[in-house]
């Protein structure tokens, strides 16, 4: 009972925050619905006892996706008042399609029937709750052997990602100085310091009054 | 009342059919493009999450957890994209974006 209530309250949030995020007129706003939608559905994870998934969802969407959003939305001074323009425009256009396929997925659902049987496959099953191991260790039992060289390829596009993003955005401005290590580690006397002959008599000598 | 499998593939379908509609509705704003999309991997999660559930096989929350990494991927590639863009043309605007060369 309690679960189903829960279960009631995380799905309604979900959903009407996730419509909030396409609606909100400020794009601020529509990222904090987005975080409002991913905590809700990290809710979710856990009702199906997939405690690991909940907290990935919450510290890669929340702490890294959301904010990266927000910051891109703050950085950018762009007129969003202006790219709502067309919004009522499309929207018969999206509720068409967005009903058709709202429609496509109940279709399949009332021919298949929501009766999945049982699941055959021993070398992955779920720990019975009994058991004592809980989600985390049987997903890393699982992870960490039979689909090890795919975690490796996640891994690899992570890398490629931040690497991508990297040489996006990075660049250099013209004008900025900066540190070459290599350069002041290579400096010798011979280099750094100018012996100047002086005649007697005719030294410069720096100015002691300071700036003028 | 028992919560089955239905109850949660009709919640993804709901986020999954808000994402379209959101890319329609947003047509202009890539930003929110981009969220949508999310909104549709996280539709998808929550199936794959959901059927792990009901068919006790740790599988799907495998699936799952690729299915993030690859959006997290996704999101940063496509933020610094925006940013590049909005540096070269100074407006977001996806009808304006005909120009691909650096």
């Amino acid at each position: 009972m309690i679960k189903a209530l829960f279960f009631y309250l995380f799905a309604i949030l979900s959903v009407s925050s996730a419509a909030m995020v396409i609606i909100a007129r400020n794009p601020v706003h529509a990222v904090l619905f987005l975080i409002l939608t991913f905590f809700n559905a990290a809710g979710l994870f856990i009702l199906l006892g997939a405690e690991f998934l909940a907290m990935l969802l919450i510290i890669v969407y929340v702490g890294a996706v959301a904010v990266l959003f927000l910051f891109v939305v703050m950085m950018l001074d762009v007129d969003f008042a202006e790219l709502k323009a067309g919004f009522i425009k499309n929207a018969p256009v999206g509720a068409l399609i967005g009903g058709v396929v709202l429609l496509e997925l109940a279709a399949l659902f009332l021919v298949y029937g929501f009766d999945v049987g049982v699941g055959g496959n021993v070398q992955t099953a779920m720990p019975s709750t009994g058991s004592g191991i809980d989600n985390t260790t049987a997903l890393g039992r699982v992870i960490y052997t039979k689909y090890v060289y795919f975690f490796q390829a996640a891994g690899l596009v992570l890398l490629v990602a931040m690497i991508g993003a990297i040489v996006l955005t990075l660049r250099h401005k013209e004008g900025v100085k900066r540190q070459s290590v290599a350069e002041q580690v290579a400096r010798s006397p011979k280099t750094a310091i100018e012996v100047v002959e002086v005649a007697p008599g005719n030294a410069v000598l720096p100015s002691t009054e300071g700036p003028k | 009342m028992e919560i089955g499998l239905g109850h949660y593939l009709t919640v993804a379908a709901c986020l999954f059919t808000l994402g379209i509609f959101g890319i329609f509705l947003n047509r202009k704003n890539v930003i929110v493009i981009l969220m949508s999309v999310e909104l549709m991997l996280l539709a998808v999660n929550i199936n794959l999450v959901a059927f792990s559930f009901y068919l006790q096989d740790l599988t799907g929350q495998v699936f799952a957890l690729f299915v993030l990494t690859v959006a997290a991927a996704e999101a940063a590639i496509g933020l610094a994209i925006i940013v590049v863009y909005f540096r070269n043309r100074g407006s977001i605007d996806v009808d304006q974006i005909n120009m691909m060369k650096g």
